[in-house]
């Protein structure tokens, strides 16, 4: 073990304190997962100058600027097209990329099916709130049903969408999924996530206090945080697994793995074969 | 060789080592001939889900180090435009080839047009800075590739190669240069102490130097308004100061960019300015017309943008008709009326029928704008 791992995490040294305060609502579950992110990173000794962090659009887009490493905020929907070609550029790096649900599946859900299916060594980091936060709190693909949003003010008539499905069924390497409530078991599945090598496809089930909370009337952080807990009943979710939309119950931990080949090393070793000849 | 061959050899000859792309006409044989000749040069070739993502990989790449191409046609390009934004405001080195064809929307995907010039220039949003060059054959293709690498590392400015269907798809002799022999400009990476590093300062000529990832700079980089350091800001002054640098770098170094070629242009009573394929249609009229003992010059931009305006001026000058022949219903003649005054000086002449402008006709138009008729 190296001296980084002996002493104990401290997430100060993983942060741009100068930026403090951050722009997070109070309540948000999004600065319980990015220190769960980089938890997990300073259990596996990731250099912070070799980490690359990538994020899109909205609040999820914004967390990635704390972290003290290579940060890169693109455009709405692109992060994972922007990793990709970081990450073949540059196989050296930890490409991490942090996303959320109308940044991965609305505008950018094109791009999460061709990242699972090429299977490139990324992590990819959902922070799902089921909301659109940044912009005022409009109706994403994982609003769940009847919740009410500033762009469903009758309930949303569409059901929540179950990413972690959509990513298994296009191939992804490791599925997974967690709740920001267990912040221990999320910093292991991110370990598991990073550490896979091929696609990791991470949702965080985050909590928007502030804008979907207070409309829906779920109460505080707390509140939500334990209503997702009770949300967590395997044999609910087991039994509604060939839907694409999530019903109010959902699995967490790694959900799948498919061992299936690196998108850069099948590159490499299918090009080298070929100029061979 | 075919002049879509010639830009992706030259790509290869300037050092790009990545080419992320989407399928388009015709184009295609930019992504064809780079997924052949990367690997064998240790360089990666990928096939995006889309242009979007295309451009997306290729600032990706670029960032990380790594000389980036990206090729495409007219519905291509609209979707490439806000990740081209991005690289203008983050200034990400990368060169964006459009072939274009006949438009709007699909239009004509085989037949040549030269109507993505005003789309070169603004089809991002917002006030950003973007170079755009504008070569005339397969040999200039490959030159030109070369200098859109080298352009695009030195100012750290997105760089359009644009070029008609025509030119792209024609086959011409070339000569292939070795890198060796080519005069390649390499990015400016920071060689400043991490703690005093500030990635948006400018050095002498406006543009910053880059860190790579990797080397112990662990910055920030994003299209949000950002100051010297990175990070986004609202300051007013800091805003204004760090947007007058961006948009100042092209000003800054014009004589880098600019290019052109004056045929025929001394005693030249009428001045054909043309570009691309009806550059060489312009070319022949004006052989044919020195010929007839008509006073016809060529003026032909190289730089599209930023437009070689003060020689256009000092050789329009003495000219009392200006023609520009386009394969668009009128583009880059705004900019020659803008230049040349007074403005009624200039004729448009264009073609919209993704056919080619020819000799003969540029020839008899030039006929009824001369002076004693």
């Amino acid at each position: 073990m190296t001296q980084n791992s002996m002493h104990t995490f401290e997430i100060r040294d993983y942060l741009r304190e100068e930026l403090m305060p951050h722009f997070m609502c109070p309540g948000c579950g999004h600065g319980i997962a990015l220190r769960a992110l980089l938890w997990a990173i300073h259990e596996l000794e990731i250099d912070k100058d070799c980490l690359a962090i990538v994020s899109g659009i909205g609040c999820s887009g914004r967390v990635g600027t704390y972290i003290d490493a290579n940060t890169v905020h693109v455009t709405h929907g692109r992060p994972l097209a922007y990793a990709t070609g970081l990450k073949l550029a540059r196989p050296d790096l930890e490409v991490i990329v942090i996303t959320g649900d109308g940044d991965c599946l609305a505008i950018g859900g094109n791009h999460l099916i061709h990242a699972c299916r090429r299977n490139l060594n990324l992590t990819c980091i959902m922070l799902n709130n089921e909301i659109y936060g940044m912009t005022g709190g409009q109706v994403s693909p994982t609003t769940s049903q009847d919740r009410f949003t500033t762009t469903t003010p009758l309930g949303n008539h569409e059901p929540g969408f179950d990413a972690c499905k959509l990513a298994a069924a296009a191939g992804a390497g490791l599925v997974g999924r967690e709740i920001t409530l267990q912040a221990p078991a999320l910093k292991n599945l991110i370990k598991e996530g990073i550490s896979h090598p091929g696609f990791a496809f991470l949702e965080v089930i985050s909590d928007c206090t502030e804008i979907y909370g207070r409309k829906n009337q779920l109460g505080e952080s707390p509140e939500m945080m334990l209503s997702q807990k009770a949300s967590t009943r395997s044999d609910v979710y087991r039994n509604t697994v060939d839907q694409p939309f999530r019903p109010n119950a959902f699995e967490t931990g790694v959900l799948t793995r498919n061992d299936r080949p690196e998108y850069a090393a099948a590159y490499r070793k299918h090009i080298e074969k070929k100029t061979l000849i | 060789m075919q002049g879509n061959h010639a830009c992706a050899l030259g790509a290869v000859a300037a050092g790009c080592r990545f080419y992320a792309g989407y399928p388009i006409t015709p184009s295609s044989e930019v992504a064809e001939r780079m997924s052949l000749e990367l690997p064998k040069v240790g360089g990666t070739f990928i096939q995006m889900e889309d242009e979007i993502a295309s451009m997306g990989a290729v600032l990706g790449a670029s960032m990380g180090g790594v000389k980036a191409l990206t090729a495409t046609s007219g519905p291509g390009f609209s979707l490439k435009q806000e990740n081209l934004g991005y690289a203008s405001m983050t200034e990400i080195p990368c060169v964006i080839v459009n072939v274009m064809r006949g438009g709007p929307s699909t239009g004509m995907p085989t037949r040549a047009s030269q109507a993505d010039v005003m789309q070169a220039r603004w089809g991002s949003h917002g006030d950003h800075p973007v170079i755009v060059l504008t070569p005339a054959s397969v040999d200039e293709i490959f030159t030109e590739t070369v200098r859109a690498f080298n352009l695009s590392e030195l100012l750290r400015v997105p760089v359009v190669l644009l070029y008609d269907e025509i030119i792209g798809h024609l086959v011409e002799t070339i000569e292939l240069r070795k890198p060796a022999d080519l005069a390649l400009f390499e990015r400016k990476w920071t060689k400043v102490a991490p703690d005093e590093y500030l990635p948006f300062a400018a050095t002498d000529n406006g543009v910053p130097e880059m860190a790579r990832p990797g080397d112990g700079y662990r910055t920030h980089t994003t299209g949000l308004t950002h100051g010297e350091n990175g990070f986004p800001t609202q300051n007013p002054a800091e805003v204004d100061r760090v947007m007058r640098r961006l948009l100042g770098k092209l000003d800054r170094n014009r004589s880098l960019i600019e290019s052109y070629e004056a045929l025929a242009c001394d005693d030249a009573d009428i001045l054909i300015v043309a570009y691309g394929i009806t550059s060489r249609a312009a070319r022949r009229a004006v052989k044919l017309g020195r010929e007839q003992g008509i006073k016809v010059g060529l003026f032909r931009p190289i730089s599209l943008w930023p437009f070689p305006q003060l020689p256009l001026v000092e050789i329009a000058d003495s000219a009392t008709k200006i023609l520009v022949p386009e394969m668009n219903a009128g583009q880059l003649c705004l900019e020659i009326e803008r230049l040349c005054s007074p403005a009624s000086r200039v004729s448009r002449m264009n073609r919209i029928d993704g056919e080619a402008i020819t000799p003969a006709e540029i020839l008899a138009r030039v006929k009824t704008l001369e002076p004693n008729r």
